[in-house]
């Protein structure tokens, strides 16, 4: 059944997301500090390697931030109900801005180890092609002023950018690769694991609280969009004043 | 599957009615063919390397000319409304359009093969799988291509949308149909080729269908 009302704006979640987002801090200032003193360097890459306490938690955080999006989308397309719009706006958002960064500290960390800002790897190419789908349909919603119309069709987009993923990740991966193959709790000396561990639990509950704030402000506007147009006033109902 | 067979029709018809429209849409992939070879330079070996990823860069690029005029006419005079108000189920619509496009970009693609050979060289012995590629990679930029097409219709900035939609989508087709183009023309003692088409053939099995069953959505609203 669709649920026409715009989902009303909820004073707790947005009392849980500060929590959140403060609980991320300090989660992240420990894990930050673990990661840079108290973990040993890496045996061939030195000290440089202490950028995948935030790198790997930030590659994570995407991920989720998207899948989450993809589901989003399809709840959307299923129950019609509005609340899921807002959500899916906040999780392409952080998505977005999550996979971004993700680039950009993985080109930081290659320059030194790869001895190049860019390589055509898997899982870069992949993130690459991800961010401008997604920013995409970021573009997509930025156009399209009709509320129902916006949701529905980055709805569908979200769903077939999202399905393409794997394949992408797939087809780069016969085409070329250079990336290290991705490390295990079992791989990794526990002082390593540790801070990544903390830094990851950090990057999520930041992730939690911005797509919550976020999916507020939509939410807000939302509402708004959504409202009846105004009732004529008594002035305009007579004629108005010439 | 009546209803696939008329909107197939209708559309093959309106693309033949509109031929000089077909016409400009291969004349500015052969302008890209030659633009391209700029970017490179005059070394013929160099050229004739890169001629299969010319062909789908062009062709890629083509395809978004080809698309957005497939939904004009639709939306000029609100067809598709009408469409819908007979009962033609959104579904049969996507397939009986995306047949067309897929078919409208095939035979650009074999327009400009003759291009690419003339202008890059490249060996003619692989031309018939050449072929059966460009049948599996214009497939799989047809499905998802009409779908975006559909959506970026009906939208004021069609222009920008439509590649930035499709453009990453398509991503898996460019790369395997690149690849195993370039195998088929410069030679593939491995038999590489067939594993790229397979790759093909895995994405048109999931996007046609897809793509299909989201088609409602986007032109019911």
């Amino acid at each position: 059944m669709e649920n026409l009302n715009a989902p009303p704006f909820s004073a707790k979640a947005v009392r849980r997301a500060w929590i959140a987002l403060g609980a991320g801090l300090v989660l992240l200032a420990i894990g930050t500090y673990q990661g840079l003193f108290v973990a040993p360097p890496e045996h061939y890459m030195g000290e440089v390697q202490r950028i995948m306490y935030v790198h790997v938690p930030t590659a994570w955080n995407a991920m989720l931030a998207l899948t989450f999006a993809f589901f989003c989308a399809l709840a959307f397309l299923w129950k019609n109900d509005w609340k899921w719009d807002a959500r899916l706006e906040a999780a392409i958002e952080m998505g977005v801005l999550l996979s971004l960064l993700l680039c950009i500290q993985g080109a930081i960390w290659a320059k030194p180890t790869w001895g190049v800002w860019w390589d055509w790897d898997p899982r870069l190419t992949t993130t690459a092609v991800m961010l401008v789908a997604f920013v995409g349909i970021l573009a997509l919603r930025h156009f399209v002023e009709d509320p129902r119309r916006r949701a529905v069709w980055s709805s569908v987009a979200t769903v077939v950018a999202y399905a393409s993923v794997p394949i992408v990740y797939f087809s780069v991966q016969w085409w070329n690769s250079l990336h290290q193959l991705q490390s295990s709790p079992q791989t990794v000396d526990g002082a390593m694991v540790t801070p990544l561990r903390i830094n990851s639990f950090g990057m999520l509950f930041l992730l939690f609280a911005f797509t919550s704030l976020r999916s507020q402000i939509a939410r807000r506007r939302l509402a708004a969009e959504l409202a009846p147009p105004p009732a004529p006033t008594a002035t305009l109902a007579t004629g108005g004043e010439r | 599957m009546r209803v696939v067979r008329a909107a197939f029709r209708k559309d093959l018809l309106l693309s033949w009615r509109g031929r000089a429209q077909g016409m400009a849409v291969v004349v500015f992939g052969a302008t890209l063919l030659l633009l391209l070879s700029f970017a490179v330079g005059p070394n013929a070996t160099t050229l004739r390397q890169l001629a299969g990823g010319f062909l789908w860069v062009a062709l890629l690029f083509s395809s978004t000319l080809a698309l957005t005029e497939s939904f004009r006419l639709e939306r000029e005079h609100r067809a598709i409304e009408g469409l819908l108000l007979l009962g033609a189920h959104p579904a049969a619509i996507f397939y009986g359009k995306a047949l067309a496009n897929w078919l409208h970009l095939f035979a650009v693609g074999l327009a400009l093969i003759p291009v690419m050979v003339v202008l890059y060289d490249p060996g003619l012995s692989g031309i018939g799988g050449l072929i059966g590629i460009l049948a599996l990679g214009t497939a799989g930029i047809s499905a998802p291509g009409t779908l975006h097409a559909g959506l970026a219709s009906q939208i004021r900035a069609q222009q920008v949308l439509l590649p930035l939609l499709l453009f990453p989508l398509v991503v898996p087709v460019l790369i395997a149909a690149v690849r195993s183009s370039s195998l088929l023309l410069l030679g593939d003692p491995m038999g590489q080729a067939r594993s790229w088409a397979l790759l093909l053939l895995a994405f048109n099995g999931i996007f046609w269908p897809l793509c299909g069953l989201l088609f409602g959505h986007v032109i019911e609203e």
